[in-house]
């Protein structure tokens, strides 16, 4: 497993903001994926209708999971493939390598692939002799860089053109040194070219899956590039990493699920290839793997159902929360410490590494509402990271300060007679000292605030205590 | 067995055990019907309206089309097509009988190859099994006669469809794939123009991986479908 | 024969209380002004947010046995606060989940919770409050809570071009301040961050005054403002309606 940096979320957000390339970067990209969200949204009327619909889908997939991944495996069998059941990390990764090791594989390319992130796949292969290749353009770099992706969708979503090109160099010592990268075409051509021979060698190809489809057996692929196509396609075996919750019933299920799929992440109505692979090569075909694997992973999930967590097993993955999301688009994904990062990552991260580690990512949040607003499968995200702050202090996970200073306040705040007198002490003697300036440039204990901010002062006496004497006067009711 | 412990995990979360007959035999009459959910009003027009449409969309998404009469036009159409993108003569092309069919000896400087995709070949011919107009997707299910691969390896990807197999939504070309095919082919790719990344800089560029260009040679089959 | 005036009772909020009893006054002199009889229940202390918000589901249940209690009888609670109304209008209940009975009262009062200018303009009819016209332009700040939990974003700009006021809009007038209550004091670095990008944004407005319903942004963002050395004045947008603004300093500034 990659070791989750997320308990030190607010020093790695300490370094984002005062990372100059990485704020480059983010102030690029973030406005045109909202942008271009937007401009497919108003090009659907029904789109909002359809976020209902896809809701009630996941929900009804969810409510009858075992079902449908039984009924899944059983099409699976039928049609030439396997399904692996793996409750967690290890026994998905020992479960690809023990495939690998079978068919005599050395390299092996890699379609993009969270849950692959989730099980440090790469590693384990690599540990044991095989060489896996990330064949996304973008998890391609961050393989080179030996970096984690800092988005779902977007995997070098923190790189500029000055990263890709010192990357490539360093990388493609084979071609000439004084070669040019003019333009981001460039850059394209050489991975390319780079990729396409390992394609055509690798003996398994790894992709991961959107939707699996009960009805069919069938897993389910998006993509702009066809990389994961070619990964798919080429190779003697294709290997399958899916999380349990990505089971749908039908082709029709799946389908209005797509619909909201691309709009929401890319903006783009539908993505390049959307590709639905059901088991082995047919007789009588003249491509396609011999074999196809499924590996089935838990990791977590089944203990998310019947808790107030299930509702982000709904989640499609398609990184619109994170492109909207004002904290994400301050510190980057890398600040949440581990695979997922934004608002999903915030709700889902505590589920799979605990939330006595990942604490910080639900609280990390403004509560502003906007992720929800936007979620193509309406997950109530702000209500889910609100949740598990009530774990945190239910555990004592909670900050002592904060404890302190919440059971302080609840004293007084539950005696609204003792809570006038303490507050209007406060405020007069606040504003009596502010009064000059109007506000405080420090402020003993209100550090947080006043290290970038002036705090305003109270205007003086409590609305309370003028009320009161508003009504002693006979000004007021 | 880990399949055992994850079921239980699920439904102990369900707080139920594995559901009854009754209920089972439900779920499998909704996957046996599989119902349609809300379908966009985008496409619910009149047949010669959704082939302009299907055009319009592969146009957005980068692809380009002609339109030909007939599929005694489509050799003529790919030789102009390649001579007008300075691209060589010679494709490989699906063994599919309605591409067999086509008197492809009319166009001499045409040099056919049937069979899947290999990485030197530069440009494929693949048959078109239906094009959806709600996005400008075309719909090509892996078969003998249909390789996957002549949809990935060549630069420049040429389908020829027939107009008579546009349908507006996704949901009626699975049922054109489930009357006509039966059981789901091993691959069925959804293909909404050429391929493409924006992994640099989010910043879009053609020709990742897969065909940096997506023609498609619309033949005009069904009745009243020109206009 | 007159109808009988509705009755109100104001929820002052915690922020109103302590920081800007004015807001307060200006509530009530807004609503009677439009017809009401306001009255103010003195068992009243916070919405319960900053308990609800960190966990504390306990402390946010008392308090909001307390505020169901305060607030039966009333025809309508109205808040100077979109993140206060939307605690008492949409959370608040839920903290009954176990008591059905508790839960049936809270849903009531929860059904007659309305944010100040929303009431105003959508159950109260007013076009116009009467406003003496302010100098200058404005630009207006959607709070989070107002803006996704209450649909708040025309009223108060119907307003204040009734009262004659210019308001132009910011490029982002809808993304979060990074307030976030106690989040702008545990992560204090992205929450000034937040605000600076907020401020940049209504700097570049030209507007000689920024408004907003909510108090804890505006406190976030004349702080920043006042930090970063800009002239710009910030108010809460009642004051303005209510016609409050010559004799009251703006936010952060001293008495003239």
């Amino acid at each position: 497993m990659h070791i989750a940096t997320s308990p030190a979320f607010k020093e790695n957000a300490h370094a984002a903001l005062v990372n100059a390339g990485l704020q480059k970067a983010l102030a690029r990209s973030g406005p045109s994926f909202i942008a271009r969200r937007a401009a497919a949204v108003a090009n659907l009327p029904e789109f909002e209708q359809l976020r209902d619909t896809a809701r009630d889908i996941k929900d009804h997939a969810l409510a009858n999971l075992d079902f449908y991944l039984e009924a899944y495996e059983a099409k699976v069998l039928e049609t030439g493939g396997k399904v692996h059941w793996c409750a967690d990390a290890e026994e998905a990764r020992d479960a690809v390598l023990a495939i690998c090791q079978a068919v005599g594989a050395r390299t092996v390319t890699k379609g993009k692939s969270m849950i692959g992130e989730e099980i440090a796949i790469n590693d384990h292969l690599e540990k044991h002799g095989i060489t896996p290749v990330e064949t996304d353009l973008g998890e391609y770099i961050i393989q080179l860089r030996h970096e984690l992706p800092s988005h779902i969708i977007a995997p070098a979503f923190h790189l500029n053109m000055e990263d890709w090109e010192e990357t490539f160099r360093k990388a493609h010592t084979d071609l000439p040194a004084d070669r040019q990268f003019n333009e981001r075409r460039d850059i394209l051509i050489e991975a390319r070219n780079k990729l396409r021979s390992k394609f055509l060698a690798a003996d398994v190809g790894i992709t991961g899956a959107n939707f699996l489809v009960a009805e069919t057996g069938s897993s389910i692929i998006v993509t702009n590039e066809g990389n994961g196509d070619l990964t798919q396609t080429l190779p003697r075996v294709h290997i399958v990493l899916a999380s349990i919750e990505k089971c749908v019933p039908t082709l029709e299920d799946a389908t209005s699920l797509l619909r909201v799929l691309a709009r929401s992440a890319t903006g783009q109505d539908f993505s390049v290839y959307t590709t639905f692979s059901t088991g082995v090569r047919r007789p009588g075909d003249l491509d396609g793997p011999e074999e196809y694997h499924v590996v089935l992973i838990d990791n977590g999930r089944s203990a998310m159902m019947g808790t107030e967590f299930q509702e982000m097993l709904r989640c499609i993955r398609c990184a619109a929360c994170m492109n909207h999301c004002p904290v994400y688009s301050a510190v980057g994904g890398h600040a949440y410490g581990w695979v997922y990062p934004g608002p999903m990552g915030s709700v889902l991260t505590p589920g799979l590494i605990g939330v006595d580690k990942a604490g910080h990512l639900p609280n990390a949040s403004t509560f502003c509402g906007k992720c929800e607003s936007v979620c193509p499968v309406r997950i109530p995200l702000p209500k889910l990271m609100r949740h598990w702050r009530e774990r945190e202090f239910e555990r004592h996970l909670t900050p002592a300060t904060v404890r302190g200073g919440l059971a302080f306040w609840g004293f007084f705040a539950r005696r609204p007679s003792l809570y006038r007198l303490a507050t209007r002490a406060a405020a007069l003697g606040l504003g009596l000292l502010g009064r000059r300036k109007g506000r405080f440039k420090s402020m003993p204990l209100a550090g947080g605030w006043t290290g970038g901010r002036d705090l305003p002062a109270p205007e003086g006496d409590t609305f309370f205590a003028r009320y009161a004497k508003a009504q002693r006067a006979g000004q007021v009711r | 067995m880990s399949k055992q412990s994850i079921l239980t995990g699920i439904r102990r979360g369900l707080k139920r055990g594995p559901l009854p007959t009754d209920q089972a035999a439900m779920l499998l009459g909704r996957m046996a019907q599989h119902p349609r959910h809300l379908i966009p009003a985008r496409s619910r027009l009149p047949h010669p309206r959704q082939v302009d449409l299907f055009v319009r969309n592969v146009e957005k998404e980068f692809g380009s089309v002609t339109r030909v009469e007939d599929m005694d036009a489509v050799p003529g159409a790919v030789a102009d097509y390649l001579a007008a993108q300075n691209l060589p003569g010679s494709v490989i092309m699906a063994p599919h009988p309605e591409l067999r069919a086509i008197p492809w000896p009319a166009r001499p400087l045409l040099e056919i190859r049937e069979g899947r995709a290999q990485g030197s070949d530069a440009v494929s011919v693949q048959h078109g099994f239906a094009g959806i107009a709600e996005t400008g997707t075309l719909m090509l299910p892996s078969a003998p006669e249909r390789p996957v691969t002549l949809n990935l390896l060549a630069d420049t990807e040429i389908v020829v469809l027939r107009a008579s197999t546009i349908v507006g939504a996704y949901e009626e070309a699975w049922d054109k794939l489930r009357a006509e095919v039966g059981a789901m082919p091993r691959n069925v790719m959804l293909i909404t123009g050429p391929s493409r990344s924006a992994d640099i800089e989010q910043t879009l560029e053609l020709g990742a991986h897969g065909p940096r260009r997506l023609h498609i040679v619309l033949v005009d089959d069904a009745a009243g479908a020109i206009g | 024969m007159t109808a009988t005036k509705p009755r109100v009772g104001l929820f002052v909020t915690c922020l109103v209380d302590l920081h800007r009893p004015s807001v307060g006054f200006a509530a009530i002199e807004l609503l009677e002004r439009a017809g009401c009889q306001v009255e103010v229940p003195r068992a009243q202390t916070c919405c319960g947010q900053p308990a609800y918000n960190s966990g504390d589901r306990t402390t946010a249940r008392d308090l909001a046995v307390g505020i169901v209690e305060a607030f039966r009888g009333y025809d309508y609670v109205v808040v100077p606060s979109g993140s206060c109304a939307g605690m008492l209008k949409h959370h608040l209940p839920h903290l009954f989940d176990d008591d059905p009975n508790l839960r049936a009262v809270a849903d009531a009062m929860a059904s007659r919770v309305y944010e100040l200018v929303s009431f105003l303009t959508d159950v109260l009819g007013v076009r116009d409050t009467g406003a003496a016209p302010l100098s200058g332009t404005v630009t207006y700040h959607d709070s989070c809570s107002g803006l996704r939990e209450l649909g708040i974003k025309q009223q108060p700009r119907d307003l204040l071009q009734a009262a004659g006021a210019t308001v132009v809009e910011m490029t982002e007038p809808e993304i979060c301040c990074g307030f976030g209550g106690t989040f702008c004091v545990k992560y204090p670095e992205i929450s000034v961050r937040m605000v600076s990008d907020k401020t940049k944004d209504i700097v570049a407005t030209g507007a000689n005054t920024v408004l907003a319903g909510d108090l804890g942004c505006l406190l976030n963002i004349a702080g920043r403002l006042q930090r970063e050395g800009h002239a710009v004045h910030v108010r809460h947008v009642a004051e303005v309606l209510a016609g409050m603004t010559g004799d009251l300093p703006a936010i952060g500034e001293a008495r003239g």
